[in-house]
């Protein structure tokens, strides 16, 4: 799997949600992050990736969308 | 080694329940209770002041630590929601406690506030002898300010918490406290002079849920205690989703975490100092017995504190 793919498989496990959203679309707003989805979601994706994301990082908009975490996890790496 | 004697509280008496808010704010009763799993709150008359409330906490306080005002040593006010620039309340708190010559100082801190008043009396206990924490609260005049934001103005109420810390007896002994504070995120929960209170909750969220039990290890840890060991983790009272997830973080049963939330909503920094209040009172503590004190609010602020029951 890609990172897109794997972040996907991340986000419907969290969300509970069997179908995609857009890569570039607002995963609040669509309804699929909520307050407390979202440190859930960082806590998937630091185990996912083998990766720490330090607190100064957590900026809800750096998780707003595929995209962006997808771009979040690669300049990571 | 500091200890704990007493604390105290006020509840003003208007119960405003999620309906009554829910038709002001147009918005459904259903919603206020699934996402912060508040049912009613208080909110004080409009001759209530932060002040005054802080005082009514006081005397209860002193009456169960079995002291006069006059015993008092040194008085520490926290609130965030006081009415006016300077000077804060607590030298009107220790005028209405007949304590005018007693050095009264203000912690102008939301959320956090009573705990680091804790920390600080904790702290100053052995030069002052007995210190009074109180911490008021009146947000009601707060979330009055429109435009009111819906997903703020249904999380909090009015009250007031006190805490009494003595040099030495009490009930509980004071045995570490760990402070910390990151103004990265000081814009994502604030309250200007006249102005809404605006909240960022994703990012208010998203910190609280990492830091809350980081700092809560953090102060185990270096007492070499397990998070299961603590008899009851004392929080403040900011959303019960919020204290769930504290308590799945740390691995521990969520009834380990008093919660009253959903009677008083978030009295910001009041919150904690009123939960302990009660469940000092019932069951309260035993010998050996840790109890673990957390708190984290706007700046971002945030800590914990570990007491032992004697």
């Amino acid at each position: 799997m890609d990172n897109r793919e794997r972040i996907v498989a991340i986000l419907k496990d969290v969300s509970k949600k069997s179908n995609v959203p857009e890569a570039g679309e607002s995963l609040f707003d669509s309804g699929f992050l909520d307050s407390f989805a979202l440190p859930d979601m960082v806590g998937e994706l630091e185990r996912e990736f083998g990766i720490k994301i330090p607190d100064s990082d957590l900026h809800p908009r750096k998780f707003e969308s595929i995209e962006r975490i997808e771009s979040y996890i690669e300049n990571r790496k | 080694m500091a200890a704990i004697k007493a604390f105290g509280a006020y509840l003003p008496a208007r119960v405003v329940g999620n309906e009554e808010l829910a038709a002001r704010l147009k918005c459904d009763a259903g919603w206020i209770r699934e996402v912060c799993g508040i049912e009613e709150r208080r909110y004080a008359r409009d001759d209530e002041s932060v002040a005054s409330m802080a005082v009514e906490a006081a005397r209860q306080c002193l009456e169960r630590a079995g002291l006069a005002a006059g015993d008092v040593g040194l008085l520490i006010v926290s609130s965030g929601s006081s009415e006016r620039r300077f000077p804060g309340p607590a030298v009107a708190v220790a005028r209405g406690l007949s304590m005018d010559q007693t050095p009264a100082f203000d912690l102008p801190l939301a959320s956090a506030g009573g705990l680091f008043g804790m920390a600080l009396a904790a702290t100053l206990a052995d030069r002052y002898g007995n210190v009074l924490v109180v911490a008021s609260e009146k947000m009601s005049s707060v979330i009055a300010r429109e435009p009111a934001e819906p997903g703020v103005a249904i999380l909090f109420g009015d009250g007031a918490g006190a805490c009494l810390i003595s040099r030495q007896g009490g009930s509980a002994r004071i045995v570490d406290h760990v402070l910390h504070s990151d103004g990265a995120f000081a814009d994502d929960l604030r309250l200007g002079f006249n102005a809404p209170l605006e909240m960022n909750g994703r990012s208010v969220i998203m910190q609280a849920s990492r830091k809350l039990p980081a700092v809560i290890g953090q102060v185990l840890e270096r007492n070499g205690k397990a998070a299961g060991a603590v008899e009851v983790f004392l929080m403040h009272q900011a959303n019960q989703n919020l204290i769930d997830r504290v308590a799945r973080s740390l691995q521990v049963e969520s009834g380990k975490f008093f919660s009253n939330i959903r009677r008083y909503g978030n009295t910001s920094s009041a919150s904690m100092l009123i939960a302990a209040s009660e469940w000092w009172q019932d069951p309260g503590p035993r010998p050996g017995q840790m109890i673990c004190f957390a708190a984290f609010g706007a700046g971002f602020q945030w800590g914990a504190l570990l007491v032992e029951g004697c």
